[in-house]
């Protein structure tokens, strides 16, 4: 074993093939239909009987102490059930569920203190949410104001009262580390040269247009509660909520409702549900608690990375890239409910598709008066494609070498796949150099290098910025390990289930384990199950369970689903073949070996009209049990449940030489923008976009460019408008969408041209890797790129996000001083 | 409350309810009469998935009270399909894959919608400056474009023949 891990052997039973049926089809969508008439059920739409309705007060200080509440005239409003304070909450249920080791408590309702702008302080239910907002308007709330902490670097020295949670000790560090990976010194002692950047990586969040929201009530009699929840993660650590509630697990069912969109921010939702469900069992009526959108910009546990980077690439003078070094400060917020997983997410691709023999992060996790950290499209590792990109292109220019030709010189080579990174992580396969002469192609690199000449001479500032990115996908529960210092979750699970019942007329019927969240899991499914049984996808029904019927399911989250769902499906679709195939050889008096399925039916090769339709096999296997041999395991029916593991995963190394493998299904991309930057308002147009990605084999080439495109424009967004704007006082100056920008159809470029490369994976089944977050993974780099070289004349370095038109103008201004 | 009385027309039946005087109309249509396919994305009328065709033009719900609207005739999504089937701006947004979570896409089909009755053959620059009130935050707009382009010639094929 190195010091990078070992790597284990695959365990793919189907291999890539390019005979198949619906595997690789743009086939339209099942979830459609029901979307386009009306008729799908989010969580706003559940109405149940008797429903009451919550709204929440929030508190108007980033960080106070609250000395007294006053809810008298509230409680007498007519139509009122119930007011709760953070002391009532207190009495009736636990904190909320956290992964940091050691925790850091939050509590539903916040409690003797408020750690951040729009923190619960008191909730209402009340018989309708106009009634309830009333209430919360009627309420009197004394604080005590504390020193707000809002600049990151200034909470690594906070003592006293600016300390956020003194219980954890007089600092608002969370969590700090450095971890090292190979012969950092050693490299960077050898090198000739060395590019040192500050960089700045923005606020932003998934805001998806939908909020979140939970319908709970509460059964006295069994002393059970039901949930309704746009959540996921509900069949695998669903069971935590119970626990902040205080009752046993099997007393909470957690049905998932559709997800009018995540990009993370719905990976694991907690607050709302437990909000909803003490609110109910006070009450003694069902509750909905929906999120406003202001509920959800400063509450929502879902703003994304927010860091600051010292970073150093050493590198030779023949552009050999050696080594990398950070020092990483990142603005947590108020609460540190998965550690500092966002980091361990990043050290999956922190090197990006280049050979670079040596890592080093030092990290400080801070705490402020901020609304906490949760998952946003990329979960940290975005970051980490940003920070490399910058420093291959700032070794480029340093050089005087092209910056392609040098990302060239430097990638990971076909050749050497698997590869294992220094951080233990593996990259399954790829082709690094395809993807990116594919996408000069499309680009037409060659033809805006000339107009960008051209439009030099008129005075037009035209670039071009090229990024080449990975794109992991499918992590593992063991890059839980690093979100802690001290042992915290140890977990080496994270899989993915799926029940498979064929009924007796041959019609099929899934289940899913985890939710819809935006994407396309009944029609993977479908396209899967389809393949597999040789059947038509109009004939598969797909429904999703709860946690009552739930089998253990990781669910959507870091790209995994469509690798996850498609192997659970391979695992289930065996066991019902293997019967069918049992069935028919007995009934049709052959040999299990001489039968096939294909076209829906199973087929004595070579002989056509010996065959039995699924149909037919599927009504002997219900009904006709005597006419079965005796085999105890050939029960009557027809039906299959498969739990599929990670495809590939192994243990970090117990002296933390590596972190083993744990994001493994490595997806690539090249990104080329080409932008105009009009200098006298700082405004940025795409001239052109082109964007290839590498998912491996495609499952659905149509999703799949849904899925770039629209992640290209969540991309665009976090490099030009989205930020989560605290001010000094750590008022959140951004919490509406007239000031949080995220991207219109004016800001979308016409057209994002896009094209694939398929290098499939060898461990997963059909070769399939995640691309659900590539997008975002790819824009941003790309575009700091494109716009640093158009604005080359003038000298402009970007090393931070976003790039509004008033700090481009601000950077422009800058330059021009400089140089006059 | 005092509740006021308001008498329009939904999805072309007739409706009369007394009202909170502030209720707005998306939530008469989502809580009182259960037209839950109208959707609420943000507070401040900027993402257009409450949008619903009030006297045959696109309006944002969020942005209008119940009581306005005495009268009136309005049309949600739940009101468009017709005896066959989806209307064809619907089946234009599955053919193109004009949706991902589904919900920006009842605004964004009355909207398309609207574009189709405003323009003969609309084109994509024309489709784009429509679109400026609606957000959608999965799919980058581009598939949304098509679907309406498609989804107008569609309409116009079944007005010429129907
Ligand atoms: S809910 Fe009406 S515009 Fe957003
Ligand atoms: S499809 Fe999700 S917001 Fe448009």
């Amino acid at each position: 074993m190195s010091d990078r891990g070992h790597i284990p052997e695959s365990r793919q039973r189907e291999k890539p093939r390019a005979d198949l049926q619906w595997i690789g089809k743009s086939m339209k969508r099942v979830e459609d239909p029901r979307l386009l008439v009306g008729k799908g059920i989010y969580a706003d739409d559940i109405n149940v009987p008797e429903m009451a309705h919550a709204a929440v007060l929030r508190s108007p200080h980033a960080h106070a102490r609250i000395v007294s509440i006053d809810a008298s005239k509230a409680e007498a409003l007519p139509g009122v059930l119930c007011v709760m304070t953070g002391a009532d909450a207190a009495e009736v249920c636990d904190p909320l569920p956290t992964w940091a080791s050691p925790p850091v408590l939050q509590a539903v309702i916040a409690h003797d203190r408020v750690r951040h702008v729009g923190e619960a302080v008191v909730a209402v239910a009340a018989e309708d949410r106009y009634i309830a907002e009333d209430a919360c308007d009627l309420i009197e709330v004394e604080y005590e104001p504390l020193p707000p902490v809002v600049d990151p670097e200034e909470a690594l020295t906070s003592t006293g009262d600016a300390v956020l949670h003194p219980e954890r000790g007089d600092t608002n560090i969370g969590l700090e580390r450095t971890l090292t990976f190979g012969p950092v010194e050693e490299d960077f002692a050898a090198a000739d040269l060395v590019i040192e950047r500050r960089f700045r990586w923005p606020r932003s969040g998934g805001q998806p247009l939908e909020t979140v929201g939970a319908v709970a009530s509460f059964d006295e009699g069994a002393g059970r509660f039901t949930i309704q929840c746009n959540t996921s993660m509900y069949n695998y650590c669903g069971w935590m909520i119970a626990s902040t509630l205080r009752v046993a697990p099997h007393k909470l069912n957690i049905v998932p409702t559709l997800a009018g969109g995540s990009f993370g921010s719905k990976m694991f939702v907690h607050k709302v549900p437990v909000m909803a469900a003490v609110l109910a069992r006070a009450v003694g009526r069902p509750v909905k608690f929906m999120e406003d959108r202001i509920d959800n910009t400063t509450s929502c546990d879902n703003h994304a990375s927010d860091r600051v980077y010292y970073a150093k690439l050493a590198l030779k003078q023949d552009g050999t890239l050696l080594s990398l070094k950070t020092r990483i400060i990142d603005d947590y917020g108020a609460y540190l409910q998965f550690g500092v997983g966002q980091h361990g997410n990043a050290l999956s691709q922190c090197v990006g598709p280049y050979r670079i023999n040596s890592v080093e992060v030092d990290l400080a996790a801070v705490l402020t008066n901020k609304c906490q950290q949760g998952a946003y499209r990329g979960f940290g590792s975005e970051v980490a494609n940003f920070v490399i990109e910058r420093l291959v292109d700032a070794a480029a220019d340093e050089l005087g070498v092209d910056r392609i030709a040098l990302r060239r010189q430097n990638f990971i080579q076909p050749d050497q796949f698997p590869y294992l990174i220094p951080t233990g992580n593996m990259y399954d396969s790829g082709n690094y150099q395809a993807v990116l002469e594919e996408t000069l192609k499309l680009a037409d690199v060659e033809g805006w290098r000339a107009k960008q000449a051209e439009g030099r001479k008129e005075g037009r500032y035209i670039g071009i910025g090229v990024a080449s990115c990975q794109e992991r996908s499918v992590f593992s529960a063991t890059e839980f390990w690093m979100w802690n210092l001290e042992p915290g979750v140890e977990w080496t699970s994270s899989p993915d289930g799926v029940s498979v019942k064929i009924d007796p007329t041959g019609k099929a019927f899934v289940t899913l384990h985890s939710p819809f969240w935006g994407n396309s899991p009944e029609t993977v499914a479908a396209q899967v199950l389809a393949e597999q049984l040789t059947i038509d996808p109009s004939d598969i029904e797909i429904t999703y369970s709860d946690t009552d019927q739930g089998l253990n399911s990781t669910g959507p989250g870091g790209s995994r689903f469509t690798v996850m769902v498609t192997g659970a499906i391979v695992g289930a679709a065996g066991k019902i073949r293997e019967k069918l195939l049992r069935i028919a050889a007995h009934l049709m008096e052959a040999d299990v070996r001489d039968l096939t399925l294909e076209d829906g039916a199973v087929q004595v090769k070579g002989v056509p009209d010996m065959k039995m339709s699924i149909a037919e096999l599927a009504d002997k296997a219900h009904y006709y049990r005597l006419s079965m041999p005796e085999d105890l395991d050939l029960t009557s029916g027809l039906d299959a449940t498969y739990v599929y593991d990670h495809p590939v995963t192994t243990l970090p190394d117990p002296d933390e030489r590596h972190m083993g493998i744990f994001y493994p299904i490595m997806g690539h991309s090249c990104h080329i923008p080409v932008v105009e930057v009009d200098i006298e308002t700082g405004q940025v147009h795409f001239l052109h976009y082109a964007a290839v990605h590498d998912c491996g084999t495609m499952v659905n080439p149509m999703t799949l460019e849904g899925h770039i495109r629209g992640g290209t424009v969540n991309g665009i967004g976090t490099a030009l408008f989205e930020e989560f704007s605290y001010d000094e006082a750590g008022q959140l100056t951004t919490a509406l969408w007239t000031d949080y920008l995220i991207p219109t159809i004016k800001e979308s470029p016409a057209d994002i041209v896009v094209g694939h490369v398929e290098t499939p994976s060898p461990f997963t089944e059909y070769g399939v890797k995640g691309g659900g977050e590539g997008g975002r993974m790819g824009g941003p780099p790309a575009i700091a790129a494109a716009i640093e070289d158009a604005l080359k004349p003038l000298g402009v370095t970007i090393d931070s996000l976003p790039l509004p038109p008033s700090k481009l103008r601000a950077l422009i201004r800058e330059a021009q001083a400089r140089s006059a | 409350m005092d509740g006021v009385s308001v008498n329009f027309t939904v999805n072309g039946r007739e409706v009369t309810a007394t009202v909170d005087p502030r209720t707005l109309l998306v939530h008469f249509l989502r809580e009182h009469l259960k037209l839950t396919g109208t959707h609420i994305g943000c507070d401040t009328s900027q993402c257009g998935a409450c949008t619903v065709h009030l006297d045959g033009k696109p309006a944002k719900s969020c942005a209008l009270l119940a009581v306005q609207l005495e009268g009136a005739e309005v049309t949600t999504i739940e009101g468009i399909a017709g005896p066959d089937g989806m209307h064809p701006m619907q089946a234009a947004f599955k053919e193109h894959h004009g949706l991902q979570c589904g919900f920006c896409t009842p605004g964004m089909v009355m909207m398309g919608i609207d574009i189709a009755n405003r323009h003969e053959a609309p084109d994509e620059a024309t489709i784009r400056s429509e679109l400026e009130g609606n957000l959608c935050r999965c799919t980058g707009y581009h598939n949304i474009v098509a679907s309406i382009a498609a989804g107008a010639s569609a309409s116009r094929r079944r007005e010429a023949s129907g």
